[in-house]
């Protein structure tokens, strides 16, 4: 199978958006465009109910193809790099169930599959997992009651870029915060195999009190499409290059 | 990841005492006698099939107990004693509500919790435990795997003769790749000193965790200078003093093999033995309290470590 790369967006927020199109809907935008979308929604510590607000995570993670989780700050870092993990093998899965319907028939997937072929097949799962390239484009909420949960979520980023670099694959990171200074999402690390030199761009992030969230995704999918667009540019620079050569 | 709320509630409900689980493919009946425990992706349950006690997991995670129970296939190929529980049996149960569950049974290990052992039986038997699980540890990354969630939870302590045993594989992993599952305490990456990658010494630092673990049932932070933290609390631990150098080398993976680090071990229970015969032959001298606690060491653990090697 042709060694490909998955693309993540890891949406970490702590409330409902209250700005611009429903972000459930930009989230199945970034599915069909072949972008899972990870949802982390960071409770207050000392809340016991969970809050209305939060429902919106499971929605945008439902429509974007993606997990989602409830989380406490203590537990930040373990969640992160779970999700990250559980949502590529549910994304390797996908694929191959659509493989192997192809090979056998709409009704045939994972789950009607007895116990020993589908042992065979989460082997096959593994190793795409570990061998794949990953991009994630993480995008923070830093509305102003985040204020206090950034050091952990600044944690929790440089702990899930140590599991990621355990694997044998390729990872790119980038984050973005939202709502941005001028615009709805804003850049503050570019693309790079680790993040363990955030910690200086962390301090001073929060801002304002919307949260436009609908519109941060849809500037995510813009943003990834624009990679891969500036890549396969360079490509073709580079085959130009070669020809001329 | 933690088990859905709603979801647990639910399994509690379908499967309780007295409940029969047969399997979709192979038809084999299990009735379930009492529940062992719960874990990340699934509950352990004690059954009853054809008059012998088993260990049953179940859990509506496909992927995850897929995975376990490629892991637990391939342990059951490696040579010598048995590495994790032995597995007898993988299929899937649709409840009478139509839930559809995945699960496997596997041997039924009877043991205790190695914590409650050492506290009812004595620092003495830290060093054949210590033996035991390097020894396991060896085979296991002989045959290419590292454990990965080595932890006091998944140990347990089998009695006549005691032998520590491990149960839950589902963090063991192929090495060179990321570990699947860990547990923040015992994680080097956690305390910022190695990588998450599956190494023999990923293991070892996990090891030391255990041992700390005991005489630190309510484990500790990081603090701000993780490693400074770690050695400070290691130094701490009067029982674990003899065996300190070995214990810090892992921790900061010095050692490349679990068999690096019992060569070690072994080497202070001998020159403990030597150091206690030769104030034999000076005749009564009264000895130093920490010759009276190795010399307990030595026998029970060269004795009983010997022993085991014999099952
Ligand atoms: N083979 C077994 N024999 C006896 N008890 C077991 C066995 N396997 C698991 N248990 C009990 O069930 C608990 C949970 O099982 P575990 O496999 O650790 O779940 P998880 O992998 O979901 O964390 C264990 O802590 C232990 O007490």
């Amino acid at each position: 199978m042709k060694k490909g790369t998955l693309k993540q967006i890891l949406l970490i927020t702590d409330g409902c958006s209250n700005k611009g199109e429903d972000p459930s809907a930009t989230a199945g935008l970034a599915y069909e465009q072949g972008i899972t979308v990870n949802v982390i929604g960071i409770l207050e510590d000392d809340a016991s109910q969970q809050p209305d607000g939060l429902q919106e995570v499971e929605d945008i993670a439902l429509s974007g193809g993606g997990v989602s989780q409830l989380v406490y700050k203590k537990a930040l870092s373990q969640t992160v790099q779970m999700v990250t993990k559980q949502a590529m093998t549910q994304t390797l899965q996908g694929f191959v169930n659509k493989e192997l319907k192809q090979i056998l028939g709409p009704e045939k997937s994972l789950e009607e599959m007895e116990p020993e072929k589908r042992g065979e097949i989460m082997e096959v799962v593994e190793d795409m997992g570990e061998t794949c390239d990953l991009e994630v484009l993480v995008l923070i909420d830093t509305s102003a009651s985040m204020t206090d949960k950034l050091p952990t979520v600044k944690e929790a980023l440089i702990d899930l870029s140590i599991s990621l670099n355990a694997r044998i694959g390729r990872n790119r990171f980038s984050i973005f915060r939202f709502p941005g200074k001028q615009q709805d999402m804003e850049k503050v690390f570019d693309w790079s195999p680790r993040l363990d030199d955030i910690s200086t761009i962390f301090p001073g992030l929060t801002s304002g009190g919307i949260t436009p969230t609908g519109p941060a995704i849809r500037e995510a999918i813009y943003q990834f499409g624009r990679k891969s667009l500036m890549r396969s540019l360079r490509h073709e620079n580079e085959r130009g290059m070669e020809e001329e050569a | 990841m933690r088990m859905n709320e709603a979801w647990k509630k639910k399994h509690n409900a379908e499967i309780r005492p007295g409940t029969t689980i047969t399997g979709k493919w192979h038809g084999k009946r299990y009735v379930i006698k009492k529940k062992l425990g719960e874990g990340a992706i699934g509950s352990v349950y004690l059954c009853e099939v054809n008059g012998r006690e088993k260990a049953l997991k179940i859990s509506d995670n496909r992927t995850s107990m897929t995975v376990e129970v490629n892991v637990l296939k391939s342990l059951g190929k490696v040579q010598g004693n048995r590495l994790g529980p032995s597995l007898l049996d993988v299929d899937d149960w649709i409840s009478p509500f139509g839930t559809a569950y995945t699960f496997y049974v596997m041997e039924y290990l009877k043991g205790e919790p190695l914590s409650s052992f050492i506290q009812r039986n004595g620092s003495e038997w830290l060093g054949v435990f210590m033996l035991q699980l390097l020894d396991d540890l060896e085979r296991l990354h002989a045959s290419g795997w590292v454990f990965g969630d080595l932890k006091t939870e998944n140990l347990l302590v089998l009695h006549a003769p005691p032998r520590v045993r491990w149960i839950d594989v589902g963090g063991t992993t192929q090495i060179g790749r990321a570990i699947k599952e860990y547990t923040e305490f015992y994680d080097r990456g956690y305390w910022k000193m190695g990588s998450r990658k599956a190494e023999p010494s990923y293991d070892l630092f996990a090891f030391v965790m255990i041992f700390l673990n005991i005489y630190y049932p309510k484990r500790f932070d990081k603090g701000l200078e993780p490693e400074k933290t770690l050695l400070k609390r290691l130094h701490d631990v009067k029982p674990l003093r003899p065996y300190i150098v070995p214990l810090k080398k892992a921790l900061q993976g010095k050692y490349a093999s679990s068999a690096e680090m019992k060569k070690e071990l072994m080497l202070i229970f001998y020159q403990a033995q030597k150091r206690t015969n030769l104030r034999k032959n000076r005749r009564k001298e009264s000895m130093p309290h920490f010759f009276t606690e190795v010399i307990g060491i030595t026998v029970i653990a060269i004795g009983y470590y010997l022993f085991s090697l014999l099952l």
